[in-house]
């Protein structure tokens, strides 16, 4: 009973405003990311500061948007960036395995008007790990 | 040692006269040089852990050379104050339409938008607050301390460890939430029951001499509430520090009893004792302070001074520099079509560098790599406003903080107005990095609240019955530093800090970023106060 209360108050409180992609229900329950489809980590991870539909956002400083992004081309490049951080951006190297960072690579390199079908392997990622 | 003989000769070599404290140390410093000069300040209880090392003194003819501060928080503030003061020309850019920066407080009426177009109204009822960012001040924070009473900003006690919080694993104790005390009076009793013991069958011997051992026996008895027998079970001696079943009362059936205490593998296991680690940081020690009235009392004080130097709504777009001095570009927020410039001979810049790594910077490559090299941390804070303070008239919780293992980490319950009823305003949720810190950053701010109300059930099954409204910020979404704070690793520091600290030309960096305390109030200041002073020494050289 408690429990439905509380699902019926998550909905009624995320339809209050433009949801975006509502992050999938169950949360990690340590230091690392137990999500592990491309899409569940976009949603509950990047999106944080990539925004929904990767649209990006601009205050004093920016997060560059992903969607239409022609950097996402070489495939590398953006493994790079997640296992290594850019400036401000933290690095999720230690955070995700070659698999969820392979698979949220090619969410990504996908979706939001990107249309790159070389997929990245858990191998490439390894590659490009230190 | 030796410096402590210097001490007491120079002492000795006194004129017979009474000696002011001033002239000892003096004395000291030319006798013994500063080593034994600190250790002496130290004994005395002038010097101060942070480093502050007191009100810095911008002597000299700084001959009208003006200085152009880039950020209103407090970094940038304190160098506006102490510039103005030492007789420069100074101006203050600043992104927001407040000064402060992450000196920052939500109160009943206040709207906030954060990245991504999320607006949220603040419901709390009129005196009721939550601080998104800085909450706490450590009593060796001197230098902010400092500011605090040259401000007037009215401090009061902030209650870091409360015996009477909860510590909660949601995979021990079937979930129940155990009390502060109950833990660490267990964990420690038990601990001491084991050593005792170990003592007693002379497995200790190889290192405690005889003498040792019997004073080691008698502490471990004090200590860990141990009864004559060496050790801790259910009785009067556990319950003064654990707690009772049934507290000393007055009159007819009144005497008290004893409870059952947890037993050692339970505790281990549920890793509760972690928390017991928390209070004891040296960051964390008992005395902690807060503003009256909410965290940004602070800037406000400060922009009381030198609020009439900042330009808000300004976006900083380029930093250039040559012989002649420094140009600045920038946009007003609310015509950004519009460029402006705005010149000085020096620039103390304090903007958080996940956003100067974006901005076009006229500086040597090294300072440049170190701009370039400081990822931002993730960090979520949820305050919940309550029908009524439940925790205080139900659970005798005043103030202080409970842990948990849940994805909220802490609530936080209010240092202030204790025990008058009316509503309450928690910290429901404090997430610092971690994963759970970027999920809950990715949710619209609505579903962060309601996560922490439905989380924090586990600690309060008051929560449903008691939750009217709350507010969620996640510093990632924050326009104006997009995260938390610089997260520096041993390697960055030892390749990129000093570079990041240099002068370079006419540009000196500052703020929590360029401090060893990063995301403290106390490292903006001190960081600041070192930049000005250099930056100072080298125009009245000039």
């Amino acid at each position: 009973m408690i429990i439905v209360g509380l699902l019926a108050l998550i909905a009624s409180a995320a339809l209050a405003q433009d949801a975006g992609h509502s992050p999938s229900g169950s949360l990690s329950t340590g230091f690392k990311f137990t999500e592990r489809t491309g899409e569940e980590l976009y949603a509950n991870v990047c999106q944080g500061c990539h925004m929904p539909e990767g649209k990006g956002a601009i205050g004093a400083g920016a997060y560059p948007p992903l969607a239409g992004d022609k950097n996402l081309e070489a495939n590398a490049y953006p493994v790079s960036i997640v296992v290594n951080g850019q400036h401000g951006m933290p690095p999720f190297g230690e955070m995700m395995n070659d698999d969820q960072i392979a698979a949220v690579v090619n969410y990504v390199r996908t979706h939001f008007g990107n249309n790159y079908q070389d997929a990245v392997a858990a191998e490439d990622v390894k590659a490009v790990r230190r | 040692m030796t410096e402590t003989m210097g001490v007491r000769a120079a002492t000795g070599a006194g004129r017979g006269t009474a000696f002011s404290r001033r002239d000892l140390l003096s004395l000291i410093g030319t006798v013994a040089g500063s080593a034994a000069m600190y250790q002496a300040m130290s004994s005395l209880g002038f010097a101060s852990d942070s480093g502050f090392k007191g009100r810095i003194e911008l002597g000299g003819d700084v001959r009208g050379a003006s200085v152009l501060i880039l950020g209103a928080g407090l970094a940038g503030m304190t160098a506006a104050l102490e510039l103005r003061k030492a007789g420069y020309k100074v101006q203050v850019l600043e992104f927001d339409r407040r000064p402060g920066g992450r000196n920052w407080t939500l109160r009943g009426g206040d709207t906030f938008t954060e990245l991504g177009g999320f607006t949220q109204t603040c419901e709390f009822e009129q005196g009721l607050y939550f601080n998104p960012g800085p909450w706490r001040i450590p009593y060796h924070h001197r230098a902010l301390l400092d500011y605090c009473k040259r401000l007037d900003v009215a401090l009061e006690p902030f209650v870091e460890l409360n015996h009477n919080a909860l510590l909660h694993s949601s995979n021990a104790f079937g979930g129940r939430p155990q009390r502060v005390r109950e833990i660490q009076a267990d964990f420690q009793g038990q601990i001491a029951e084991l050593l005792a013991k170990a003592a007693g069958q002379s497995k200790l011997d190889e290192a405690v001499s005889t003498e040792d051992k019997e004073m080691l026996l008698q502490a471990l008895r004090s200590w860990g509430a141990l009864d004559e027998n060496y050790a801790y079970k259910a009785n009067l001696i556990s319950a003064r520090f654990r707690g009772y079943a049934k507290g000393p009362g007055g009159g007819l059936d009144a005497a008290p009893l004893p409870c059952e205490p947890l037993k050692l593998h339970d505790i281990l296991k549920s890793r509760l004792w972690r928390a017991l680690q928390t209070f004891a940081v040296h960051e964390l020690q008992t005395t902690m302070f807060q503003p009256v009235g909410g965290m940004d009392m602070i800037g406000k004080a400060f922009a009381r001074e030198v609020g009439d130097l900042i330009r808000y709504d300004a976006k900083v777009t380029r930093i250039a520099q040559d012989e002649g001095g420094v140009t600045v570009t920038y946009m007003d927020a609310k015509t950004p079509a519009f460029e402006q410039t705005a010149k000085a001979d020096w620039c103390v810049c304090t903007v958080p560098l996940s956003i100067l790594s974006q901005i076009p910077i006229a500086v040597g490559d090294r300072m440049k790599a170190a701009i370039d090299a400081v990822p931002y941390m993730s960090a979520v804070k949820v305050g919940l406003q309550f029908k009524r303070r439940f925790w205080e008239e139900d659970e005798a919780i005043y103030g202080g903080i409970s842990y948990t293992d849940l994805p909220i980490r802490q609530i936080a319950y209010p240092n202030m107005d204790f025990n008058r009823g009316g509503k309450g305003v928690l910290l429901g949720a404090y997430i610092f990095e971690g994963a759970n810190a970027y999920e809950f950053a990715a949710m619209p701010p609505a579903e962060r609240v309601a996560r922490a109300v439905a989380l924090g059930t586990s600690l309060h099954p008051q929560y449903p019955a008691e939750f009217e409204n709350g507010v969620a910020v996640a510093w990632h979404r924050v326009p104006f530093t997009l995260g938390c704070a610089g997260y520096w690793t041993d390697e960055a520091r030892a390749a990129h800090y000093d570079d990041l600290c240099q002068i370079d030309g006419r540009i000196v960096l500052a703020g929590e970023h360029a401090s060893y305390i990063p995301a403290w109030q106390e490292g903006a200041i001190l960081s600041s106060l070192d930049a000005i002073t250099r930056l100072h020494h080298r125009v009245v050289k000039t």
